[in-house]
């Protein structure tokens, strides 16, 4: 039984969070964002979105992020993806600054963005074939096939992608992302548009493959409980403009998760109430 | 069973005959019987409200070749076409006969003799225009998005060369079929010499005449398409580091397909359109030179073979179109 806490514990807990982030030994870090600006030249003059950002990603850690709409979570996470042109500052995976897009980081979008003109196989093979280009057709097949049956779509592979239901294309776009064995997962909202239904589906889908693979993995959303429910730490990213990380939150609950144990955990209303606190001031 | 043959009809233009397939299966009769009375019952309608009204109008118009000829005379007509024409083929077959006749006896006298073959020198009939004609936009169409498609691709990849080649293509987009015609005729007569090429020298014309005229929609078309790809497609080519040619195979052409033969199948009306006017104005065989014939010949049976004529185009640009509409549907994804 992990001792409960009370609201003023989770509130000095701040300071010693922020801190340890800038304490993490760098050997144990996957993620290190320095001092990341961006600036988004607009008409009417410039217009900075983030400003001398930080955040420290553990290996294998999970983490989410929530902020306002528009505060610039989706260009933080593009910045990672190497999509969207950092204006100052650095990323560094594994040690090593990023400079443009790569299948090292698989990223799962709003959208499920899948070529709805490709078999859901064929939408996973496209990318499995660019990181395992050695591998014999065969091999290749089964590790997508590997991925599909993992989010429950054994069923599923020779369906085009646009006859499946959004839900089911988003797995597929779970698959496609951890097919890729990246060293990283980048998540914006992936769950945003279905319904609750799901969403909670997909979220144990989600973290049942995760558990599996621990890859590290930085996740958007706007749900509350989507973060708990997945994350070790919830990022909460300040109101832009020149947004930055200003608080963050331990989960600590143990894995593998339930989502029912989750519920009825008496740390999970104090998580919850802390972040919505947050977001409402 | 069902299923699959109301798709296929959806696919292939002819989906006002699902009422039917629906109807034979005992389908919701009230309904269809509604369904089918609009689809084929009014248009049929329509159909001989107009044959009446031109009928009426017909007689009351007379013109230098006797007076303006009503449906009646031109279904007549129609038949006369064919009936020249299958008596061509059955002269032609004769021809024949007798030329293999002739050369089997030469050869039993003496088998070392050499023998003439000659082909069947009768005059093209209507039917032989109709195919030369299709043959010609086919050819024209074929060139046209030869050029089209890399252009258009080009163009909606970079800006640069969409800003560098609009006004070029904006200029020679609105010319017409007539003023490229001498211009295409003294340079194929200039650089295409031989005689005995795979294609005549007036195909070639009428040919390439048509492509110039009709590569512009599938150009314009394509070039929208392709700068208009979702982004989340391109971002994930990105992520992928998809080779430029990956890209553009496997992204960036399926993506746009749709768009590409919305292009196609206007550029292959208005080839259809301007194929007819180039072969009249060219004297290349084909209809276009059919009406000009008819039209120059002034016999009594003229006009009601030229409204054959009209007729007939109408027909084939209407199953040119239906043809791409279903190729349409076939690529298409959404
Ligand atoms: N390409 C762009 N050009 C100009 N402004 C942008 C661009 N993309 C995003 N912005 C602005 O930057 C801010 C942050 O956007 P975004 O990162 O999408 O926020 P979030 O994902 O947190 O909702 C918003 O105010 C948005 O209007
Ligand atoms: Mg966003």
């Amino acid at each position: 039984m992990i001792a409960t806490k009370s609201r003023s514990d989770l509130k000095q807990n701040r300071e010693k969070n922020l801190r340890e982030m800038e304490e993490m030994s760098l050997r144990e870090v996957s993620l290190d964002i320095k001092n990341l600006t961006k600036i988004y030249p607009t008409p009417k003059g410039e217009y900075v979105v983030l400003e001398d950002l930080n955040l420290r990603v553990r290996e294998g850690e999970f983490i989410s992020i929530i902020g306002h709409s528009g505060c610039g979570k989706t260009t933080l996470l593009t910045m990672i993806a190497g999509l969207n042109e950092i204006t100052g500052g650095q990323i560094l995976l594994n040690e090593f600054p990023i400079t443009g897009p790569g299948p090292d980081r698989g990223v799962i979008f709003q959208s499920p963005s899948l070529f709805p003109w490709m078999t859901a196989l064929e939408n996973v093979l496209l990318g499995v074939r660019q990181v395992f280009p050695g591998g014999s057709k065969k091999e290749q097949q089964d590790i997508c096939k590997y991925y599909l049956s993992k989010v429950g779509l054994e069923d599923s592979f020779f369906k085009k992608a646009s006859d499946l239901s959004q839900g089911m294309q988003q797995r597929v776009g779970i698959a496609r992302a951890f097919a890729l064995k990246p060293k990283i997962l980048l998540l914006d909202e992936p769950f945003g548009m279905l319904d609750s239904l799901t969403r909670g589906e997909l979220q144990d889908v989600l973290l049942d493959v995760w558990n599996r693979e621990k890859i590290t993995a930085v996740q958007i959303t706007h749900d509350v409980d989507e973060a708990i429910f997945l994350a070790d730490r919830v990022i909460m990213m300040t109101s832009g403009p020149k947004a930055q990380v200003g608080d963050i939150l331990k989960i600590e609950f143990d894995r593998p998760r339930d989502r029912k144990q989750i519920l009825e955990h008496v740390d999970y209303y104090k998580y919850r109430e802390y972040l919505i606190d947050f977001l409402e001031h | 069973m069902k299923a699959k043959a109301i798709q296929l009809l959806n696919y292939s233009g002819f989906s006002w005959a699902v009422p039917i397939v629906k109807l034979a299966s005992g389908e919701d009769i009230k309904q269809q019987f509604t369904i089918l009375w609009k689809r084929i019952g009014m248009p049929f309608c329509a159909i001989v409200l107009f044959l009446f009204l031109w009928s009426v109008a017909a007689k009351n118009v007379q013109t230098s070749l006797g007076v303006l000829p009503g449906p009646v005379m031109v279904y007549h007509q129609a038949n006369v076409l064919w009936q020249e024409h299958m008596g061509e083929r059955t002269k032609a077959r004769e021809f024949y006969a007798r030329q293999d006749a002739r050369n089997t006896a030469i050869l039993q006298q003496n088998p070392d003799a050499t023998i003439k073959t000659v082909s069947y020198p009768g005059k093209a009939t209507y039917i032989d225009q109709i195919i030369t004609s299709l043959k010609t936009v086919f050819m024209g169409f074929v060139i046209a998005s030869l050029i089209a498609l890399p252009i258009g691709i080009l163009c909606g990849s970079s800006k640069n060369v969409m800003t560098a080649l609009n006004p070029i293509i904006q200029v020679l987009k609105p010319v017409s079929p007539l003023a490229w015609l001498p211009i295409v005729t003294m340079v194929i007569s200039a650089v295409y010499t031989t005689n005995n090429g795979w294609f005549e020298k007036s195909f070639i014309i009428s040919a390439l005449t048509v492509s110039l005229c009709s590569l512009w929609p599938t150009l314009l078309n394509t070039a929208m398409g392709v700068a208009s790809v979702n982004t989340d497609y391109i971002n994930v080519a990105r992520v992928l580091q998809l080779s430029p040619f990956k890209k553009t195979t496997k992204v960036v052409l399926p993506a746009t397909l749709p768009l590409i033969f919305t292009g196609l199948r206007i550029s292959l009306g208005v080839g259809w359109m301007v194929l007819i006017a180039a072969e009249m104005l060219a004297q290349n065989p084909g209809l276009g030179k059919f009406v000009w014939d008819e039209f120059q010949n002034g016999s009594s049976d003229s006009l009601a073979r030229i409204m054959v004529a009209v007729i007939t185009i109408g027909l084939i640009g209407f199953m040119l179109d239906q043809l791409m509409v279903a190729l349409q549907r076939l690529v298409s994804f959404e």
